[in-house]
């Protein structure tokens, strides 16, 4: 097990400088000049725009800023913001806030995603899954602004239930209603996932066999179907987890979030490079982590799968 | 409101060819307002600032925000764009050339410290020494012993006399110079800010109407709190209890939060309100012009474009562009067709300039004009118009193509650049070879700000490479006029010139829109479409 975890982080290695590279070349890639950007229609005088590059090694050829980058991440040094902030603290700040909201939003979607499906399974073409059916197929199919939009118009403004955006300090009151709203997308997946996961194993031959020893169908539900239909899933909310803890650019801007998503997104805007390759690393290493933790949580929830080595 | 024109006027009237920027320290909050709760934070849009809070530093609307609350300078702009003294008692000169600047005793930064002659040379210097890489160092280019090739630390042209006094001598004349000098570049500093500069920009030390709530007021991405300055009492003085100024990262967030009650006034509306905000908020709405120019520029290296051929196909284009239609279908009204290349909120602005019938849609003109061009040189290929598509300007762009398509029977596209960095670096560069969108946002309230920079020869952002000498002479004789006035009709004769030259082609104005929810009272927008927080008043 040790030996198996050893050689996954070995080969997050190259795959984290594959990635910063990548990204590096993107954002160094993109046509125009940052420094010139910053004066709007204004035409600031050469040498102002020289001594700018040097500071930010515009200056420099692609592959040794590339260096400098690398070489100062290894220092612990992510550089700074054009605003003279060190990305780190700007880190720091931002990405305990998403932290929350994708943990909320993982709560909703993971507590009714799956006691839906699993209501939906066991009682499969009842009325309850038709309607499950109905509803989580026109959650997927909407965009997730149109919900974000309708969703802060009828409750926070219209009802006033909640606050329309999320007020300084991110109070976890106000992170419900975008949470719900991130939750809502994946929730329907979740919804379809666990379903057919339930339909699946309930026609198993242990199941039946549970059945026919006597146990209960109060005891059969939780422990034989559905923790042999959670591996799916599990491996999907983790993903998800994922893909929610880098940030959810759209529904963070909406609600004015201060995470990961909206202050990459301005970074990006602004032509911030370091902001946004450290941002991005951090994102990589993240995305790492978390797909080896569901690789390992497999094996707690199936004793069959064994990670020999 | 009036009484601040007077301010202006008093300065024609001055004795002797003094020029003074005489005090009007009655301005400000109007002193008949209903009484709101004096101790009430206004709560307000913003962006977290693009760079540390150092006057000299910042340029941009974010940052602006936050330094003209926290800090006062020399003279400060009312509503109307006209300029009143706010920390100086006198700004005087009798040359526009050298000027002697006293500042009202006792003034104090919030710090406790004395706002002398020293805190705003030292600022000065700083800002204008290359070494220092300040964003806004090019307000100080004027000033005697300015250089961008050396590091000048201390300017010849600035001197101490005493402790509130201090002279300044300029290159050559300017007699705007004073009108500058509101902008956030001429703020003071106290001593204290030398010290640790980079600790300073993220708790800045001001001596204006409002300053930073405590030592990490300043929550980056979030908001700044800012609260009222007790020791300010010049004529900004707040009328209520502080500003929370909250960085949003889209106007729609913004504008939902102002729906919902969670904000007071909002200094930018989105696109997708825009039909419907006038009607949400009634008479607490607000579509006012801006201090912003916009136009696009036919560079005369353009083959076709120089010379008199050059003159009748830019006229003939002008003619052809229907500019009441496209501000009124396109933009909603949110843009005004343009009818100089300056902005209506800027003192001296006339919609009367001769030659300005040049801006009016007329496609029988267009078409003879440019058949008169024809005759001096046939036309071929696309006349191109280049921007960047991050800006929304394909819209305008397409109906101005159309239109000269339609009226000229020419060929004409849009050019678009993916980002506006990458659209600017090839202007900036002078590789781009097709007109291009321009614009130009005052930095402050004076005609010659609109012109000088953009159509002098050689000037910083003349990107489309115009030199007309009549039109350098005759700025350059404004600028050495001390009466304003007669300074404006200078100007307005180059911008006779200018019709007739076309350098760009002027198209219309930004509106500022804006709505503020019911606890607030007496909100008026600046010329620089920056509400006037100091004299909101709140309820609650």
């Amino acid at each position: 097990m040790a030996g198996y975890i050893l050689r996954r982080l070995l080969q997050a290695i190259p795959v984290l400088l594959g990635t910063t590279f990548l990204i590096y070349f993107m954002v160094f890639a993109m046509p125009g000049d940052p420094i010139v950007a910053l004066f709007g229609d204004k035409t600031p005088p050469p040498q102002v725009i020289e001594a700018l590059r040097e500071r930010y090694h515009l200056d420099q050829p692609f592959i040794v800023q590339y260096f400098i980058f690398l070489g100062n991440i290894f220092k612990g040094d992510l550089g700074v913001s054009f605003s003279g902030q060190p990305v780190s603290e700007i880190l720091m700040a931002t990405f305990p806030v998403t932290l929350r909201l994708a943990a909320m939003a993982v709560f909703f979607e993971m507590v009714a995603g799956i006691s839906i499906g699993l209501i939906s399974g066991l009682r499969k073409g009842g009325i309850f899954d038709a309607s499950a059916l109905v509803v989580s197929l026109i959650l997927i199919s909407l965009p997730i602004f149109v919900l974000a939009f309708v969703m802060q118009w009828f409750f926070g403004i219209y009802l006033g239930w909640f606050r329309t955006t999320v007020g300084p300090g991110a109070p976890t009151q106000d992170l419900i209603l975008p949470a719900i709203v991130l939750a809502t997308i994946s929730f329907a997946q979740i919804v379809r996932l666990t379903r057919a996961s339930v339909i699946d194993t309930d026609g198993q031959d242990f199941v039946r066999t549970a059945a026919s020893k006597g146990l209960t169908r109060g005891r059969i539900v939780p422990v034989h179907i559905l923790r042999n239909s959670l591996i799916p899933v599990v491996t999907y909310l983790a993903v998800d987890f994922g893909t929610l803890m880098v940030g959810a650019t759209v529904t963070e801007g909406i609600f004015n979030v201060p995470g990961v998503g909206r202050t990459l997104y301005q970074a990006i805007i602004r032509g911030e490079g370091p902001t946004v390759v450290s941002f991005v690393t951090i994102m990589v290493l993240i995305y790492l982590v978390v797909n080896l933790l569901v690789d390992l949580l497999y094996a707690v929830l199936d004793p069959r799968i064994r990670y020999a080595k | 409101m009036k009484i601040k024109r007077i301010g202006v006027a008093a300065i024609a009237l001055a004795a002797a060819g003094a020029l003074t920027l005489s005090g009007c320290t009655s301005g400000g909050a109007d002193p008949s307002a209903p009484a709101g709760d004096a101790t009430a934070v206004i709560t307000t849009n913003g962006s977290e600032p693009q760079n540390p809070l150092i006057p000299t530093n910042t340029n941009e609307v974010g940052g602006g925000k936050i330094l003209d609350a926290i800090f006062a300078g020399l003279v400060y702009y009312d509503a109307k764009g006209a300029a009143h003294n706010d920390v100086a008692e006198s700004i005087e000169t009798d040359d526009a050339q050298n000027y002697t600047i006293k500042l009202k005793a006792d003034q104090k930064f919030t710090n406790g410290e004395p706002v002398t002659a020293n805190s705003f040379v030292d600022a000065w210097n700083y800002g204008a020494d290359t070494a220092n890489e300040q964003l806004s160092q090019y307000f100080f280019e004027s000033i005697d012993g300015f250089s961008y090739e050396e590091s000048v630390p201390e300017l010849p042209g600035l001197e101490v006399v005493d402790d509130t006094t201090f002279t300044v001598k300029l290159k050559q004349p300017e007699s705007d110079f004073p009108l500058r000098l509101g902008y956030s570049a001429f703020y003071p500093l106290p001593e204290s800010a030398f010290e640790d500069l980079a600790a300073f920009g993220e708790s800045p030390v001001g001596n204006g109407a409002y300053m930073l709530d405590g030592e990490d007021a300043w929550k980056h991405n979030e908001k700044i709190d800012l609260v009222v300055n007790p020791d300010y009492d010049g004529p900004r003085k707040a009328v209520n209890g502080g500003l929370d100024i909250i960085f949003y990262a889209s106007q729609d967030a913004a504008y939902a939060d102002l729906q919902g009650g969670n904000l007071d006034v909002l200094d930018a509306i989105p696109d997708s309100a825009l039909a419907t905000f006038e009607d949400e908020f009634g008479d607490r709405a607000i579509t006012q012009a801006a201090a912003i120019f916009q136009s696009f520029t036919i560079p005369a290296r353009l083959p076709h474009f120089s010379g008199e051929e050059g003159n009748l196909r830019r006229q003939a284009i002008s003619m052809a562009i229907n500019r009441d239609e496209i501000t009124d279908v396109i933009f909603a009204g949110t843009r005004t067709p343009a009818h100089d290349f300056t902005s209506p909120v800027i003192d001296g602005y006339s919609e009367e300039i001769p030659g300005s019938e040049v801006l009016d849609y007329n496609p029988e003109e267009a078409k003879k004009l440019w058949a008169q061009a024809d005759a001096i040189a046939p036309w071929d290929g696309t006349f191109k118009i280049a921007y960047n598509a991050d800006g929304g300007h394909q819209a305008w762009v397409d109906a101005v193509a159309n239109g000269l398509k339609n009226d000229l029977g020419i060929d004409a596209a849009g050019d678009p650049y993916p980002t506006f960095a990458e659209a600017r670096t090839k202007i900036t560069d002078r590789t781009i070879q097709t007109a291009f969108r321009s614009g130009w946002q005052a930095d402050y309230p004076a005609l010659f700000n609109f012109l000088g920079p953009l159509y002098g020869t050689g000037a910083g952002s003349n990107d489309g490479d115009y030199s007309n000498p009549e039109v350098d002479t005759l700025l350059k004789e404004g600028l050495a006029e001390t009466d304003i006035a007669a300074a404006n009709e200078k100007f307005q004769a180059a911008q006779e010139i200018l019709f007739q030259d076309l350098p760009a082609v002027p198209l219309w104005y930004s509106t500022v829109n804006g709505a503020w929810s019911e606890v607030v009272n007496d909100v008026e927008f600046g010329w620089n479409s920056v509400p006037l927080y100091y004299q909101i008043t709140k309820s609650e």
